[in-house]
Order: C-alpha cells, then sequence, then structure tokens
C-alpha cells in the first residue's frame, strides 16, 4: 500500500455535490498529474463537513487547511503553492480559520467549537465509499465485541442505561424498542431503518448515510443479535441518490468482507440486509405505512397498537430506528452507556444534529450536546441572522413541530423542553426566520405541505388540514374575520385528537405554536388588513412618494396592468383597484420613490 | 470474516490511510523546504525519500510537510525536524541518502545527525 504525505479531502455531500465538488475533484486530478504529484498527494472524496453555506469545501492534511467555495479555477494555484511549495493559499480558506497571520485549527472556529460528533464522527474524516477506511477508524470493533462478548440481554441493558431516544422526532427510548421487540414472539423477527427524511429542510439523516454508512450497516447488525433478527431493511427515498449508491457499495463491501452474511465471525449469527426505495411520499416516514410500503403496498398508516415490535413487516416482530439513533449505537457499544448518558440533560442524553437553514449565516449541519440553548446554535454555531436583521423565531420539528419565538431564545434544545413550549424535536431541522418572515405565511407553507402529503386515509387529516388551508389563504388575502381565527383553533384540536397517525396529529402543530406566539400577527391580518411582515401579497400596497416622484413615467411603462398613470415631470399615481401588486415598479424606479406598505 | 485477528488486521494496515487526518499536537513533524530554490536544487526527490523511509519502517505519528522559502537559498534543500518538545534541528545540502540516515538516527533513536545539520556547514 502507498503512503501519501498529504490527502486533499473533497466534500462529496449533496450540498457540496450540488455546489461542483465532482468538477473539482477531476480538476486536482489533473493537477496532479500535471505536476507530477499524484504518486505522493491523495484524494479523498468524503461525505459533509458541515459548513454546506461554504460548499464546495477542500480540507488539505497534515495542516488542515479548510478551503471554502473553492473554484475550479482555483484548483491550479492550491496545487500549485499548497501542495507542491508548502505555501497555503490563504485567500481562499475559510476566513473564520484565519486570524491574522496564523491559521486556526477548525476545532476551535466559533462553529465547530460549540459541536460535538457523535453521530457525525466520520462525515468528513473518511472516504465512505471505502470500508478499510471505517475499519480504520474502529468501524466493525462494536459489532466483534458484541458477538464475541456479550449476551443479547447485556446489548439492550447498555442501550437502555445510555439513555439514548429515538432520533427520528418522537424520542421513544431506543432500548426499550429493542427489549420489546427481543421479547415479542416470533419465528422470524427484522430490523428495520427509517431513511425517509422528508422534512421540508432536514437533511441530517441523508447526511450520515452519505458519510458513514458503515455505521448505521454495524448498528443494524448489533440490532439484529440483540432482538433476534436475521434479515434487515433500509428504506430510504429515491430522492437521495447519493446516500442510496454509497449505501449499495457500503453493503457490497461488508459482505465481501463478511461482516454481513452467515456465520459473522465465526459466531453463528446470521445478518443480512436489502434496501427499499421509497417514492417520495412523506407519510411513509410514519412507521407503519413505512413498514407497508416495504411490503411493496400502497403506503397507508394503520391504527397502532399492535406497534411494530409485536406485529410489523409481514405480521412479524419488528425493530424500527431511525438513522441518526443507528448512528449512535457503535460508539455507545464501545465507549459505555456511561459516557453517553454523561452528555445532555436529564431526560435527554446525548447529542442531536440539527440541520440549520433559513435566515442564518452558517447554513449546514451541526451536532450539539442536547440542552445547548438555541441561542447557542443561532447566534454562536450558525453565525447569527445576516444583513443585520433581527432574529423572530425558529421553527422545529417542520411540519408537525412549531415556531419558538425570540423571547425563548434561551430555552435549552431538549425532547421535553421543546414540547413544553409547544414545538417538538421532530427529526432536527431547524429553520430561522428574521423580521421579513410573516408567520401567517409560514403556517399557510407548512399546512400547503400536508394537504399535499395526506395520504387521504382518514378524514380529520384529508378534509380537516384542507379546511384549516382555506382559512389561512382567506387570512392572509385580508378576507378573514375573528371568528375565523377561533374556528381555525377548534379545527386544530379536533384533527389532533382524531386523526389516525403522527402526519395528521401533529399537522395542525404550526398554526397552533403560531397562534400561540404570534396571534397579533393574525389579528393585524384580519383587523388591520395588514401584514406587519409584508409578505402577503394581496394585503400589500404600493404607493408613490409625490415628494420624491420626478415624473419620469419608467414605472408606468413597466407596470404589467396598467395600474400606473401621470403626466410627464409630476407625480405619478397607482390605481390600487388595477394593482397586482408584482413590484415591478418599486423595482424600476431610480428615485426610490414608490413605497411598500 | 470468520475471526477478529482478520478485523485487527485490516485496521492495522488501514491507520495509515487515515492517521495523517488525525489533529495531533504529539507528532514529529519533517518539513522540506519547497520553494522553487528548493525544488531546484532537489527537494522534491528529498522529500519523497522521507516519505518512504516512513513508510517503510511503519512509523506512527510523523508526519512530512512543506514550507516555503527559508532565505538562506545556498544550503538548499534544507529540511527541518520538530521533535516535540526539543529544539528545532535544520538540515542543510539534504540528499535521498542522507534523508534515510535522519529517519534512523534522529526520528527513530532521537539523536540528531550533527555533521548534517546547519551549525556544521557554517562552521
Amino acid at each position: 500500500m502507498n503512503i501519501y504525505r498529504a490527502h486533499v479531502l473533497i466534500c462529496g455531500g449533496t450540498g457540496c455535490t450540488s455546489s461542483g465538488s465532482v468538477v473539482l475533484q477531476e480538476e486536482f486530478k489533473n493537477q496532479l498529474k500535471a505536476n507530477n504529484l499524484e504518486n505522493e498527494i491523495k484524494i479523498v472524496q468524503t461525505g459533509c463537513f458541515g459548513l454546506c453555506a461554504l460548499g464546495p469545501v477542500v480540507v488539505v492534511y497534515p495542516e488542515g487547511a479548510f478551503y471554502s467555495r473553492v473554484k475550479v479555477e482555483d484548483v491550479k494555484e492550491i496545487v500549485e503553492e499548497h501542495l507542491l511549495k508548502g505555501r497555503i493559499v490563504k485567500r481562499l480558506l475559510y476566513s473564520e480559520t484565519v486570524e491574522e497571520d496564523n491559521i486556526k485549527s477548525l476545532n476551535e472556529t466559533a462553529f465547530y467549537a460549540k459541536q460535538h460528533r457523535v453521530a457525525l464522527r466520520n462525515c468528513g474524516v473518511i472516504n465512505p465509499e471505502n470500508i478499510d477506511e471505517y475499519i480504520a477508524v474502529d468501524g466493525y470493533q462494536a459489532l466483534a465485541k458484541v458477538l464475541t462478548e456479550m449476551t443479547r440481554e447485556e446489548v439492550i441493558q447498555t442501550i437502555k442505561d445510555s439513555g439514548l431516544r429515538g432520533r427520528g422526532g418522537g424520542g421513544f427510548p431506543t432500548g426499550l424498542k429493542w427489549d420489546f421487540t427481543y421479547k415479542a414472539q416470533g419465528d422470524q423477527k427484522y430490523v428495520c431503518c427509517n431513511a425517509d427524511e422528508g422534512d421540508p429542510g432536514a437533511f441530517m439523516d441523508r447526511s450520515v448515510l452519505e458519510g458513514d454508512p458503515h455505521a448505521v450497516i454495524e448498528a443494524m447488525a448489533i440490532a439484529g443479535y440483540a432482538v433476534g433478527a436475521d434479515q434487515g431493511y433500509i428504506y430510504i427515498r429515491a430522492e437521495y441518490p447519493i446516500a442510496v449508491e454509497r449505501l449499495k457499495i457500503a453493503i457490497k463491501q461488508a459482505r465481501e468482507y463478511g461482516l454481513l452474511g452467515k456465520d459473522i465471525f465465526g459466531t453463528g449469527f446470521n445478518f443480512d440486509l436489502d434496501l427499499r426505495l421509497g417514492a417520495g411520499a412523506f407519510v411513509c416516514g410514519e412507521e407503519t405505512a413505512l413498514l407497508t410500503s416495504i411490503e411493496g403496498k400502497r403506503g397507508e398508516p394503520r391504527p397502532r397498537p399492535p406497534f411494530p415490535a409485536v406485529k410489523g413487516l409481514w405480521g412479524k416482530p419488528t425493530l424500527l430506528n431511525n438513522v441518526e439513533t443507528y448512528a449512535n449505537i457503535a460508539q455507545i457499544i464501545l465507549k459505555g452507556a456511561d459516557w453517553f448518558a454523561s452528555m445532555g440533560t436529564e431526560k435527554s442524553k446525548g447529542t442531536k444534529v440539527f440541520a440549520l437553514g433559513g435566515k442564518i449565516h452558517n447554513t449546514g449541519l451541526v451536532e450539539i450536546p442536547m440542552g445547548t440553548t438555541l441561542r447557542e446554535i443561532v447566534e454562536d454555531i450558525g453565525g447569527g441572522v445576516p444583513n443585520g436583521k433581527k432574529f423572530k423565531a425558529a421553527q422545529t420539528g417542520g411540519p408537525s413541530g412549531g415556531c419558538i419565538p425570540a423571547s425563548l431564545i434561551d430555552t435549552p434544545i431538549d425532547y421535553d423542553s421543546l414540547i413544553a413550549i409547544g414545538s417538538m424535536m421532530g427529526s432536527g431541522g431547524l429553520i430561522v426566520m428574521d423580521e421579513d418572515n410573516c408567520m401567517v405565511d409560514i403556517a399557510k407553507f407548512f399546512l400547503e405541505f400536508t394537504v399535499d402529503e395526506s395520504c387521504g386515509k382518514c378524514a380529520p387529516c384529508r378534509i380537516g388540514t384542507k379546511r384549516l388551508l382555506e382559512i389561512l389563504t382567506k387570512i392572509t388575502n385580508g378576507k378573514g374575520t375573528m371568528e375565523d381565527i377561533d374556528k381555525m383553533e377548534e379545527l386544530c384540536y379536533a384533527i389532533k385528537s382524531s386523526a389516525l397517525c403522527g402526519l395528521g396529529q401533529t399537522a395542525p402543530n404550526p398554526v397552533l405554536s403560531t397562534l400561540h406566539y404570534f396571534r397579533d400577527e393574525y389579528i393585524a391580518h384580519v383587523k388591520d388588513k395588514k401584514c406587519p411582515a409584508h409578505v402577503c401579497k394581496a394585503l400589500a400596497q404600493y404607493k408613490i412618494n409625490p415628494d420624491k416622484c420626478k415624473g419620469c413615467s419608467l414605472c408606468s411603462r413597466q407596470c404589467p396592468a396598467g395600474a400606473i398613470s401621470g403626466q410627464i415631470k409630476s407625480p405619478f399615481v397607482i390605481d390600487q383597484e388595477k394593482c397586482i401588486k408584482c413590484g415591478a415598479c418599486q423595482a424600476a424606479c431610480k428615485f426610490g420613490a414608490i413605497d411598500k406598505d | 470474516m470468520k475471526t477478529l485477528a482478520e478485523l485487527q488486521e485490516i485496521r492495522n494496515r488501514a491507520l495509515n490511510q487515515v492517521n495523517l487526518r488525525k489533529e495531533r499536537e504529539d507528532g514529529i513533524r519533517i518539513v522540506v523546504g519547497m520553494a522553487t530554490c528548493g525544488i531546484a536544487a532537489g527537494a522534491r526527490p528529498v522529500l519523497n525519500a522521507f516519505v518512504k523511509e516512513i513508510e517503510k519502517r511503519n512509523l506512527q505519528g510523523v508526519t512530512v510537510t512543506q514550507t516555503g522559502c527559508i532565505g538562506m537559498c545556498r544550503l538548499e534543500p534544507i529540511v527541518e525536524v520538530y521533535v516535540p518538545g526539543q529544539d528545532k534541528v535544520t538540515y542543510v545540502h539534504m540528499t535521498e541518502d542522507k534523508a534515510a540516515r535522519v529517519v534512523a538516527e534522529h526520528i527513530i533513536n532521537n539523536k540528531p545527525v550533527a555533521e548534517f545539520t546547519i551549525g556544521e556547514e557554517v562552521k
């Protein structure tokens, strides 16, 4: 095996791939060849580093130089300056790592300093398509330990003691779930993985699978041993082509090494895995719908109990965990339950990965100990709200969650604190909103999503969410009444208490939480016919300020509705009846004379 | 895979592939001057010789990196060795053969090769 003096790590996650990292890799290959360096320097494609906003990301070791937003034209310079002559190209470094003349370690930057990477420990470190690299960082040691040194009961007890709870959103204790499946009677049992990550703005599971697929495979084999299953399925959405491809490669390599298959480590334990691709229905992330879909039927939920642990896939006891939950398992086995339980809060142990999005400086992926406050996530790690705007709220839990207003920014993030303030952990999407976001519009956005994604099996969800959306649309159009708000609230509680599955039961949450914290905005829409954030088009009014207007007629020539008229060289006027609120006049005006109200 | 020993073997073999990427402060650093002057004087073969020696002897925690011009172009190829807790040692007029001796005597046995150092040269 050849030893290389330097490694060039190029992020191959979905974020960086879409900003062009594949082309970069090609260019690095060409440039290394041109400089005769291909036997000295190795190119490694890795998973996500987390700083997606700065992609494509390239890291050069042993220096650990973190290059951000690298363009194809920059590659030549990096190769000739840094790799050949040893002069780090400072202008391309992530600015946070450069302090006067010193180059700081990446781990000292604000984005990484407060993070604690457990589930993401190998993302951006190893090549996910090479099983040897995973083994080098203690991969499959946990499986070996479990199979050769631990009884099934001991494994389950360790997971119980660690305090790990389901990372898919519900937060059910993982050890208990394993125990139920272990104790269930059945000649055949299954272990499944929920990788149908569908919340808008959430991409944690994708990044784990893209960056460290073997961690999930190893954990599923451990779970198989613990509950007594010899077959597993990973249900992954087809919209994640890179993750699907890396999983396929990983499963193939694990089979070749005999880490999946028959008689693993000569212990007589058999376990194999297959992939099942989801066709894009959000409801298939719900556990009973997911299992029904694996069976090849239409992905619709069914009432529980019986829970999957008793009657799951093809009526057999089935263990179903989320990707991130599995990503913690091997570490818990190797480092012990106490180590895991030492992180986090009393009832929420360990770390949680969040996908930061929306109005935030460092869009990307972060992993923090439970109990970190929202303020630390948004201001320190996330780098705050850009463009000098004020933080207004954060949305967690996707379409099932709620908004956390600025007044509660010091709330520690854990399962129970979030539920107490009317939101939820969810799978880990965290969307930051500033003063330019209208909360009624946000609620409407999520309702549009649930109306689209409702499977239609039960009436409360199918009809109820539709009616909710209609009322919200009415309000954003300025036609709402105060009775509508009350009616909406009543309808929310009715849906919550009567819908069949989690999707319907949580669908009203975005409405309820915005009503709770931002009722004044709803009232402004209804009573004053105003949208305080100037988002809702129907409520906006464009007006020409006669003091500033020079009468150039540029706006009236741009107006597609013919709503602006006037005499050249004297102030023009907008006819509010004809105005379609497109904003073309405001964009065209050279004197800033058109105000939006 | 039938035994734990097999897993251990793959792990040991693969460790070399990823060790470079660990953030470490305790390792030995060998820094080769690779500015135009260094390259012209033959720094590339010297650098490769260091990498090859380290690989051959399976040394852990030793990294080879380059640096720019140190300012004494007439003494190139220049190599600096940083051992944690000790003074930096600067070797001058390096060759591939000298590199092999530096690895054997300095890196492994912690005895700097005095005759190649800058102090001897400028005497």
